[in-house]
């Protein structure tokens, strides 16, 4: 269905290829999952079968991608625009139109179809997709599951024999990524839709996949094959297939199913021993303190009776679904939100929405969920200079804090063409320069690969054990049984559950790690915390 | 018999009943024909009572519909900025009912004919309230049109070679309030870097960074169109291609040629045929050059009896007030000096009243509050 043949594109002002050479075929019908760190070309690769690459982009396109037996050097992306349906991470940046019946008919319209038709394949695109109840509504007031599902519903219905997604669930809360994976799942299934996707929370996707495409590094050779087989070797991979490689199993699993299937042995093992409880450091005064908290938007109450202690050496992670609130409490900690009722001391008695933003600083720093939104200047050496002014501070620490985040990148760097990842590191470093107590981050892993999480985990680890507070937002709940102590859950602006990870993660289905789940009803939450286990355990075998 | 009346009474308003957005602008545009006949206050408080009463009966809870409250406030704007500058500035009106006298500013000569206060008479002040009210009615009128009409439907009914015209406007509504969303998340953003995120200063910081995110968007935007199948074009003749070009050329020259007849201080007569025919040919021109894009058009709104009855209420409270300017334009025009108290006369104001029509024709949006029921079934 797509085939590349000695394909690499190089951008202009670029040494050598971002791509290639890539010489594949993805046959007819099947889920293919493109993997590999940040920075190996998967875009730009989706984008080469959409034809956006080099058409839109520019560089140069050497070799030859067909899809459906067109060419795409032949082809402009909109004489593709009936085979290749593409959605990207952004669906916002993808509609035209303002409701989400027109937006269905939108490409429809522009390829000519004839009335009859269209109405006909909107209607079924709205029941296969389960979009029906929504049809009349304004695109802006619908949830972000829904707008991603509108956006594949958008390509849909020109009945494209290819469908591309970059990233379709990195920015939902795990239940609309499941809406979405449905959604692809019945695709491929029952109309024999060819998919090529690429994401990074592969605990979400690669069970899913009938064969994985791995970029392995920049310039390396792809390797195309069956997903247990690919993921054996794979540099990115998810934390049941790092359990797995860890306990040896052959075949690998993929799912949570089959590793609980062949996890018997290993629950005998670690039988009788508990993860090392986390150090609990958390003893000194609070930086920070939330007593009955209410915030109101208009006249909404966004956020309801918030009771919250966080003390140095802790770290939180907030959870819940989209549009529960959480964003809206760590705006109100840092006083971009006037308290209703009830209200936020920092460490000092600072109260954050009456300080002045200098002093605020020093007590408490929030990363927002677009990094981009701190980043004002053109370079990254001015960025580093303005946070060293904002903070007072002589210049150099900020720059040192960036060159140990993101190794190799010049002064010159424009913020906006760094990678998603890069950016955040660089959010990171100039936005709370001086590291205060108390350090909130807004759902800091979109985009990230494994590597980069990791890195940031490291970072967070070593200021918190330097004591300071550090409360992530985030749906990442790998991330947060990685990293935090304390699970707080929110659920239409009231806090519903509040206590240890283990046990708040533990007993809900949709937060729980791909660990815990496998190897429940013990309580392990992290690859790391087997692998230390079973260096105490002589080999049974 | 209630059965009959039953089948007749306006339905719900759905996609496939919607009235064209067409027939509410013809409508709202007779009504401020009709207003622009008459300084008559009667009638035209009369006009501004029957746009509001058939805006609030068919309004529906879209963002545009609060659009006819913001006219209402210009309106009422405009009023008291008449009145105002009559008071401050005199009035040709002069009139004999002192009411008061401001101090007068004494002026150099050259600036002889412009006075700064002096005399207020009520003659003038009544002059220039119902001046006022004449144009308030007008904005009112265009006002009721913008809260009823979609405008995004509007645009889809323009002939195809317009189409991309169309696009456009849409694409810069949906733009503009997350351009203003973007600048006020920014400007609050810089608190985050201990930088002042209030006044005048904090707002100029963050617009070079909004606008490289609005034109990273709507790159990205074009990308996603491009590969959705935007601007296809299909292949035509050159003869056909030759022919729109001569109609669009030649069309436009006899538009021009006309109105320059017709503006003349003679040969009104010659005007208006080469208008005319230039008018006619650069729609043909635009009718053909719609052939070059494939477009099709999705469930396009529906000219349908309802939409007719719409129209032609708002037509013919126009033709039927110009009729009665004609015959009695006193009534209409009641006159500042002497002072008189405007009649009301009873058959520009049955044709007024013609403009209901809507409240009653036109489908009926659900009441607000219980769309969202209805949304929130699974």
């Amino acid at each position: 269905m797509i085939r590349f043949s000695q394909v690499s594109v190089t951008y202009p002002d670029a040494a050598k290829p971002v791509l290639g050479p890539v010489d594949l075929t993805v046959p007819e019908g099947e889920l293919c999952l493109l993997v590999g760190p940040s920075g190996v070309g998967k875009s730009t690769l989706l984008g080469t079968v959409s034809g956006l690459v080099p058409h839109f982009t520019g560089g140069t396109l050497h070799g030859r991608v067909t899809v459906a037996g067109r060419d795409t050097r032949t082809h402009r992306p909109r004489d593709l625009a009936d085979v290749v349906g593409s959605v990207g991470q952004d669906p916002l940046a993808h509609f035209v139109t303002d409701t989400v019946e027109d937006e269905l008919a939108y490409g429809m319209e522009s390829l000519g179809l004839p009335p009859a038709t269209m109405r006909r394949r909107v209607e079924e695109t709205l029941d296969l997709l389960g979009l029906a109840g929504l049809r009349d509504r304004p695109i802006a007031t619908l949830s972000g599951g829904q707008q991603q599902r509108v956006a594949i519903g958008s390509v849909l219905t020109l009945h494209p024999r290819v469908l591309v997604l970059d990233e379709p669930t990195s920015a939902l809360d795990p239940g609309a990524a499941e809406e979405v994976l449905a959604v692809l799942q019945r695709l491929v299934h029952d109309l024999g839709t060819t998919v090529l996707m690429a994401e990074h929370r592969l605990e979400r996707v690669v069970q899913y996949a009938d064969r994985v495409l791995l970029l392995p590094a920049p310039g390396a050779a792809p390797v195309l094959g069956e997903p247990a087989a690919v993921m054996a070797r794979s540099p990115v991979h998810p934390p049941v297939v790092a359990l797995g490689r860890l306990a040896g199993w052959d075949p690998l699993p993929l799912s949570v199913r089959d590793a609980r299937r062949a996890a018997g042995p290993l629950r005998e093992r670690l039988s009788g021993r508990a993860p090392a409880a986390p150090a609990r450091t958390a003893g000194g005064e609070p930086l920070l303190t939330v007593r009955a908290l209410s915030v109101r938007r208009d006249r909404a109450e966004v956020l309801r009776g918030i009771d919250l202690v966080v003390r140095p050496g802790e770290t939180v992670a907030l959870m819940g679904r989209n549009g529960a609130g959480k964003s809206t409490l760590l705006r109100t900690l840092v006083g971009m939100h006037p308290p209703a009722s009830g209200g936020v001391e920092l460490a000092g008695g600072v109260v954050p929405h009456r300080a002045e933003p200098g002093r605020l600083l020093r007590h408490a720093g929030l990363v927002p969920q677009d990094p981009r939104d701190l980043l004002f200047a053109e370079t990254v050496a001015a960025e580093c200079a303005g946070a060293d002014t904002d903070a007072g501070a002589a210049p150099g620490p900020c720059r040192a804090l960036v060159a140990e985040l993101l190794p190799g990148v010049p002064d010159s760097t424009h913020p906006r063409d760094l990678s998603e990842g890069q950016r955040l590191a660089l959010a990171l470093a100039v936005g709370p320069p001086a590291a205060p107590p108390a350090l909130l981050l807004d759902e800091p892993t979109r985009g990230l690969d494994y590597a980069a999480k990791a890195r940031l985990a490291a970072v967070l680890r070593k200021l918190a054990a330097a004591g300071h507070c550090v409360v992530l937002a985030t749906h990442d709940v790998e991330l947060a049984a990685e990293l935090a102590q304390r699970v707080v859950v929110l659920a239409d602006g009231e806090v519903v559950a509040d206590g240890p990870t283990a046990e708040v993660v533990v007993a809900s289905p949709s937060f729980a790690p791909q660990v815990a789940k496998v190897l429940a009803p013990q309580g392990w939450l992290t690859v790391g915390q087997v692998a230390t286990a079973l260096d105490g355990i002589p080999d049974a075998a | 018999m209630s059965d009959a009346l039953a089948r007749l009474r306006a339905p719900l308003v759905t996609r496939s009943n919607a009235l064209h957005a067409g027939a509410w602008w013809l409508w709202a545009l007779g009504l401020a024909a009709a207003a622009s006949r008459t300084t008559n206050p009667l009638l035209l408080a009369l006009l501004v009572a029957v746009a509001g009463y058939v805006v609030a009966a068919r309004r529906t809870d879209a963002p545009w519909a609060y659009a006819f409250g913001f006219f209402l406030a210009l309106g009422a704007l405009v009023v008291a900025i008449r009145v105002v500058f009559a008071v401050l500035l005199g009035s040709p009106i002069g009139g004999t009912t002192v009411v008061f006298t401001l101090p007068e500013v004494p002026l150099p000569d050259w600036a002889r004919g412009v006075r700064l206060g002096g005399r207020v008479t009520a003659e003038a002040l009544v002059f220039a309230f119902e001046d006022g009210l004449k144009l308030a009615t007008l904005l009112v009128c265009l006002g009721a049109a913008n809260a009823l009409a979609n405008p995004a439907r509007l645009l889809k009914s323009l002939p195809g070679a317009l189409y991309e015209l169309g696009v456009a406007v849409v694409v810069a509504m949906t733009f503009a309030p997350r351009l203003v969303a973007d600048l006020l998340r920014m400007r609050a953003a810089r608190r985050l870097r201990g930088r002042a995120d209030r006044g005048a200063r904090s707002l100029i910081a963050v617009a070079r960074p909004v606008l490289e995110g609005a034109l990273e968007r709507s790159v990205a935007l074009a990308a996603a169109m491009d590969a959705r199948g935007y601007g296809r074009t299909a292949d035509v003749p050159p003869a056909v291609r030759h022919t729109t070009t001569a109609l669009t050329l030649g069309g436009l020259l006899g538009v021009c040629a006309g109105s320059y007849g017709l503006l003349a201080a003679e040969g009104a007569g010659f005007g208006l045929p080469p208008l005319l025919a230039g008018l006619l040919a650069a729609l043909g021109g635009l009718w053909l050059g719609g052939r070059r894009s494939p477009r099709s058009r999705y469930r396009p709104d529906r000219w349908g009896a309802r939409a007719w009855l719409v129209a032609g209420s708002g037509v013919a409270a126009a033709v039927l007030v110009a009729w009665a300017g004609g015959s009695d334009p006193a009534a209409l025009n009641p006159p500042a000096v002497p002072l008189t108290a405007p009649g009301f006369p009873p058959l520009p104001a049955a044709a007024i009243l013609l403009g209901l029509l809507p409240a009653f024709v036109a489908p009926r949006p659900p009441r607000p509050g219980t769309a969202h029921a209805e949304e929130a079934r699974p």
